[in-house]
């Protein structure tokens, strides 16, 4: 045993009161870790929907507007875009996932996405066309980041929250229990020695009275 | 505190300029130590999501990191007109197999 103690019976009660709240405590980290890995298989599963759903029309979105923009020569591109009429507003959340805060995210658009800032004279459709499509992208971007962020944190958490239950399970639970152990062995160890001591004394007692009489 | 209240977007200047034109604040940056550096910078001005390039964040993968367990900011790898090459799914794979110790997304 790693710990010294003192076998009194003050420790036995003070150490069982510990593992008591650690047994408590183990079982409800493990149903905490139970339900946060529930919620975490159900994110990933959308993250992953998600992000190859994104990842194939994003990357088809940015290629036509790299082609239509190729078209146009790269001042009057510069131009055309620097001033866009959309903006997007956001407000910035927190969701509580089991006490794991993660991010909530709304957009709000504001500007008119029917007034193109530049003239069509020095730009094709096709770009056009590209920059509405990375538009309408972006809600499914906002809503992927906020779900991949999510699973971050919540995969950090039940990594932490299962060292935690670990640590209990197998060292802090076993430790208290074989501490126990000892302390009642110690203490009925001592019993014993005392009514061993109580019976030799009283054998003194009674030889030394049955000599006295005769 | 800190109002989360925009979105950026890092990577190399052509890759994103498809993003500047749908109204979104864009960083170009060259390489990966410029990349860092204007991410450190930017890390902490309010944008809820950061949206980073896929060659760009392979580089960054240890600042990355470091803004993994906090709530904001969001930084999210995107693909480039090139296509996809993988790091984002190889992101989610990573986090399931920290929790789940298994593959449970691609096993077929």
């Amino acid at each position: 045993m790693a710990v010294k103690i003192n076998p009194t019976r003050m420790e036995l009660k003070r150490v069982r009161e510990r593992l008591k709240t650690a047994v408590r405590g183990h079982k409800l980290l493990k149903d905490k870790s139970e339900e946060m890995i529930r919620q975490f298989t159900i994110l990933i599963r959308k993250n992953k929907k998600l992000r190859e759903e994104i990842e194939s029309e994003l990357s088809a979105a940015l290629k036509s507007f790299m082609l239509a923009g190729s078209l146009t020569d790269s001042k009057t591109l510069e131009q055309a875009i620097s001033l866009p009429a959309v903006k997007y507003e956001i407000i910035g959340g927190k969701k509580s996932i089991m006490n794991v805060m993660v991010p909530k995210i709304e957009v709000i658009k504001t500007g008119d996405e029917n007034i193109f800032p530049y003239s069509f004279a020095g730009i094709t459709g096709e770009l056009n066309t590209s920059v509405q499509s990375i538009t309408n992208l972006l809600p499914k971007l906002i809503e992927l980041a906020e779900v991949e962020k999510s699973c971050n944190m919540l995969a950090d958490e039940i990594q932490k929250n299962k060292r935690r239950v670990n640590a209990l399970e197998y060292f802090m639970i076993p430790q208290m229990e074989e501490t126990i152990k000892y302390i009642v062995m110690k203490l009925d160890e001592n019993d014993r020695a005392n009514l061993i001591r109580l019976m030799k004394v009283k054998e003194l007692i009674e030889k030394r009275e049955s000599r006295g009489r005769s | 505190m800190t109002k989360y209240d925009s979105i950026a977007v890092i990577g190399k200047s052509h890759d994103i300029l498809g993003f500047k034109a749908a109204g979104l604040n864009v960083f170009a940056v060259s390489e990966g130590k410029e990349a860092r550096s204007t991410l450190m910078r930017i890390a902490d001005r309010g944008f809820a999501v950061i949206f980073i390039t896929e060659d760009i964040a392979d580089e960054l993968k240890e600042t990355l990191q470091r803004y993994k367990t906090k709530t904001y900011p969001a930084i999210i790898p995107i693909p480039t007109a090139k296509g996809s090459s993988g790091v984002g799914i190889k992101g989610i794979m990573q986090d399931a197999d920290k929790v789940i110790g298994a593959d449970i997304l691609f096993r077929q």
